[in-house]
């Protein structure tokens, strides 16, 4: 039994290297991609404004100020300010980490529960597979952001519901592509190989097959983020997420949605944050996709 | 084929039965007493114990959901908290809106995505292609209600002949740009991917060899092929739009089915929510089939499997 | 070139891929003609060019490459001189090609007859109907069975033989002057390859056209050829007719590939290959392109590049050994070859 564990290790010790020599050569290709940079440069640069920010600006984000209520954008309010007259830049500045709060902790809590689900379903296959694709299949069904509606609907509205909601919403999406994978890895000469040196079904699964779909994993997480996004400042902008005064920016639109005719700032700037935001998780993805995927990009 | 469609058919059997189920759970799942929120907050201990009853919230659940859904298939969905009304007759009108929006904006997308992917394709690495895509990276990376808001600003209230809110005529076309553009953008792309994909194949190399002008090769020989993975993403972009249409709906003041969601659970008027929520699903899960009949008819080498 | 009546002429074709790290000269002045009525062979390992040389003919070089120079006269019209619409009326009609892998190179969409009446319908002006019923007897010419079925099936529902006779029908539907068959058997079995040889030839007889067979197996280039030039690193090294290339080869890199060829009539051992690999066309070497491989090299072969010469025995060899300026050992390659590791 000891010399069938010895073995069985050095087999997984001839498998792992390949993955982390392919790492080193994904972070080369990454490296020459100068939009997918662009991108995982914004994300840094987000990140550490959503830490350091708020204690940069000088203005209170909540604190309404009557008397430079609605005003254009100037050397004292960079984005002018709201109907409140709090100043919109300290706002979108302080709103940057609820937003990457939302996206990142909601690809983490439904991208585990989707990846749990999709090795479980491709590695035992059968019934197991049936029951939990069909589950998955039953919240596919549900067109998007409508799921996360209807949950949010269920449980109220609040930062930690809309990740909640949007999680829930992601597993489908995680556990489809991962079962894809998964079947592809188990199929492997190596996998049974392993098994028949006697390793036990968790070990197969964390050493050996995951590593093997870390990337489409990757991949997917980087690029559901923007949606999580998106469905995120929705759900507040419709006044389900976030609630005012909060300077999330989906409500921050809802909120100065009647003023804007009249000063065009008030929706313009949040928007575009929104936007900037996506699309550098976007650009990011798109470069990790094309440098784990060589075919796909001649 | 006809196998297809009938093993297709059954396939989504216990695909219903599940959207059925979770639709007809949210009510239990909501914290409180399920006869209460379908009275209505403010109704007395009398109301709440009539509604129980007519509910057949004493039953054991297995019984409740079989006549939760028996009701559905004959078309009852309840009545409205607020207004009393059938919820079915509510949502005919409005469904039909929704059913419109979603498909002009589709028919947009496909069209605007395939021109674009096409022409990127095409003329890889040139200015049209850069923009193209940068155009395309910005638009769906762009939150809708706010691109409707953008519409509305600077298109809708400068022009003028063009409605800002409501449905129909000229009205349609802001909201259907709004919708739309997201769903062009990732199409563009993929079109963009696949042809660049196919284009390569030694298929199009014989039909070249043969003397096939480049227009034909391109329109006949790479589109075609190019098509069959764009089918798909149409399919599940028609998902995202129905989603997309509870925000466009709301911001260009659309009485749709989206928005009768958002009002339904502002207001707290539960039936509404959940006859409006289990009809799009549905609609979303009748896209789907077709969308699966119609890729094996374009892909003729599955359906040897 | 000696030949006359020759339906193809190829005169210093260039071909070159423009690529970041520069030119790649992957065809190098390549001369060659193919008799009229005859085949040509061209022989090679794969990466010595002769596919693009055939692709080149084709005018089907897709960008990076380009061809940069030289001449293909066919019928006594330079190819390279016609516009791309001049070129798609001859492409298909006067000059067919099929192509190594039958599996990938029918369209998975449309029928193969479909296939076939297209590039008929596109030449002689046909409607579908006659076109699709052109398909029908080119399926039976090609020995498809039950052509009548077949020409409504598709690609996916043949196999790789079956495909590949469908390409041959696509090829010869319009009655071509010329056809370029690339590596026609490669991807089939062994006895597939056999059929499809036998019935290319008994199709060249029939319809009396022309062809330039690319292959890299000597066994094919005997059953089927009557001329033949091989190709080595994008340049011509030896050109015969097929006899004397077997009988009397001359240039060590023939005599590699034949001595790499299975026998039947002596027992052997085991076969000779040449060592190594042909160069990659960035990173040619100077002088003669096969020293690197060549038991026989001497310093002059490593400088300097010899020309194409005619021998007066019916070869042309591009070899310093058979020039007066050959300054190593006498030497006679047929019998003294062996393999550069060996020596």
């Amino acid at each position: 039994m000891a010399d069938t564990t010895v073995s069985a290790s050095t087999v997984e010790k001839k498998r792992i290297n390949p993955q982390i020599e392919n790492f080193k050569n994904v972070w080369r290709k990454l490296r020459q991609n100068r939009l997918a940079m662009a991108g995982g440069f914004l994300i840094i640069f987000f990140c550490v404004a959503a830490v350091v920010g708020p204690w940069l600006t000088s203005n209170d984000p909540n604190m309404p100020n009557v008397s430079d209520r609605l005003q254009g954008p100037s050397g004292e309010y960079w984005f002018g300010t709201d109907h409140h007259g709090r100043d919109i830049f300290t706002r979108l500045v302080h709103g940057m980490s609820i937003t990457l709060r939302i996206g990142i902790s909601s690809v983490i809590v439904g991208g585990t529960v989707g990846v749990f689900l999709g090795i479980i379903s491709g590695y035992y296959g059968g019934r197991i597979d049936a029951v939990i694709m069909r589950s998955m299949d039953v919240l596919l069904a549900f067109p998007s952001i409508l799921l996360a509606l209807g949950i949010v609907a269920v449980l109220g509205g609040s930062i930690t519901n809309v990740i909640i909601a949007i999680a829930i919403f992601s597993i489908p999406v995680f556990a489809r592509i991962v079962r894809g994978s998964t079947l592809a890895v188990r199929k492997l000469e190596y996998i049974d190989a392993v098994r028949a040196l006697g390793a036990s079904d968790a070990r197969i699964i964390f050493l050996h097959i995951l590593p093997n779909i870390v990337s489409p994993i990757i991949v997917q997480a980087t690029l559901f983020i923007a949606t999580a996004v998106l469905s995120a400042t929705g759900l507040s902008f419709l006044g389900l997420g976030a609630t005012p005064p909060t300077p999330e920016w989906g409500a921050m639109l809802a909120d100065g949605r009647n003023y804007m005719w009249d000063h065009p700032h008030i929706a313009l700037f949040p928007g575009l944050a929104i936007a900037l935001v996506v699309l550098a998780f976007n650009l990011f993805g798109d470069g990790v996709r094309d440098a784990l995927d060589p075919k796909l990009k001649s | 084929m006809f196998v297809y469609t009938i093993r297709r058919l059954i396939q989504t059997i216990p695909v219903l039965i599940g959207v059925t189920l979770v639709v007809f759970l949210m009510m239990h799942l909501i914290p409180g007493d399920p006869a209460q929120i379908m009275a209505g907050e403010r109704a007395d201990a009398e109301t709440v114990e009539l509604t129980r009853d007519r509910l057949g919230l004493n039953d054991p659940l297995p019984v409740q959901y079989g006549s939760f859904v028996w009701n559905a298939v004959q078309g009852d969905l309840g009545n409205s908290i607020r207004s009393g009304r059938d919820v079915s007759a509510e949502i005919v009108p409005r469904f039909w809106v929704t059913v419109e929006l979603a498909v002009y904006s589709t028919i947009l997308s496909v069209f605007m995505g395939l021109i674009a992917g096409i022409i990127s394709a095409t003329r890889r690495n040139s200015i049209s292609d850069m923009v193209i895509m940068v155009v395309a990276l910005f638009g769906l990376s762009m939150p809708n209600f706010w691109l409707g808001l953008m519409l509305i600003q600077y298109i809708g209230l400068t022009v003028g002949w063009i409605p800002v809110s409501g449905w129909g005529g000229a009205a349609v076309i802001l909201p259907v740009i709004t919708l739309g553009t997201a769903g062009a953008a990732i199409i563009a792309r993929m079109t963009r991917s696949s042809m660049l994909e196919v284009i390569h194949q030694d298929y199009i190399r014989t039909a070249r060899a043969k003397g096939v002008k480049e227009r034909y090769v391109i329109y006949k020989h790479a589109l075609r092929n190019a098509l069959i993975p764009v089918v798909t993403v149409v399919g599940l972009q028609f998902g995202v739009l129905l989603g997309g249409a509870v925000l466009t709906e709301t911001v260009f003041a659309i009485n749709g089915l989206g928005r009768f969601v958002v009002e339904g659970i502002n207001q707290r008027d539960f039936p509404i929510v959940q006859g409006s929520v289990l009809v799009l699903a549905l609609l979303f899960v009748l896209v789907n089939f077709i969308v699966d009949i119609s890729y094996r008819l374009l892909n003729k080498r599955i359906e040897l499997d | 070139m000696t030949t006359t009546n020759s339906i193809i002429k190829v005169d210093d074709l260039q071909t070159s891929f423009f690529t970041h790290k520069g030119e790649i000269k992957a065809v190098d002045g390549v001369h060659f003609d193919v008799p009229a009525g005859k085949t040509l062979g061209l022989v090679g390992e794969s990466g010595s060019g002769k596919s693009i040389t055939s692709l080149s003919i084709m005018r089907l070089i897709e960008s990076p490459g380009k061809i940069k120079g030289g001449s293909i006269t066919f019928n006594g019209e330079d190819l390279l001189a016609k516009s791309e619409a001049e070129m798609r009326d001859i492409r298909g009609n006067q000059i067919s090609m099929i192509f190594q892998e039958p599996m990938t190179s029918l369209n998975p969409v449309y029928t193969i007859g479909d296939q076939i009446a297209e590039a008929y319908q596109i030449h002689q002006g046909k409607t579908k109907k006659e076109a699709l019923q052109k398909a029908v007897d080119m399926l039976e010419l090609v020995g498809i069975p039950s052509p009548k079925a077949r020409v409504k099936a598709y690609p996916h529902e043949l196999s790789g033989g079956m495909r590949q006779r469908a390409m041959i029908a696509i090829a010869l539907a319009c009655n071509p002057q010329l056809l370029v068959a690339d590596e026609p058997t490669t991807a089939l079995d062994v006895t597939i390859q056999a059929q499809i040889l036998r019935l290319i030839n008994r199709l060249q007889d029939e319809l009396g056209m022309s062809m330039l067979l690319i292959t890299h197996d000597l066994g094919v280039v005997a059953e089927t050829c009557d001329y033949v030039a091989v190709m080595y690193a994008g340049k011509i090294v030896e050109y015969a007719d097929v006899n004397t290339l077997f009988s009397n080869p001359k240039h060590p890199y023939t005599v590699g590939l034949l001595k790499s060829l299975p026998r039947h009539d002596i027992d052997q051992e085991e076969l000779e290959v040449i060592k190594g690999m042909v160069p990659r066309p960035d990173e040619l070497p100077e002088g003669c392109r096969f020293a690197p491989r060549c038991p026989f090299a001497t310093d002059l072969c490593r400088e300097r590049l010899p020309d194409l010469e005619d021998l007066g025995e019916g070869n042309q060899v591009r070899c310093w050994i058979h020039t007066d300026q050959w300054n190593g050992p006498e030497v006679n390659v047929k019998d003294d070859y062996r393999s550069a590791e060996s020596t």
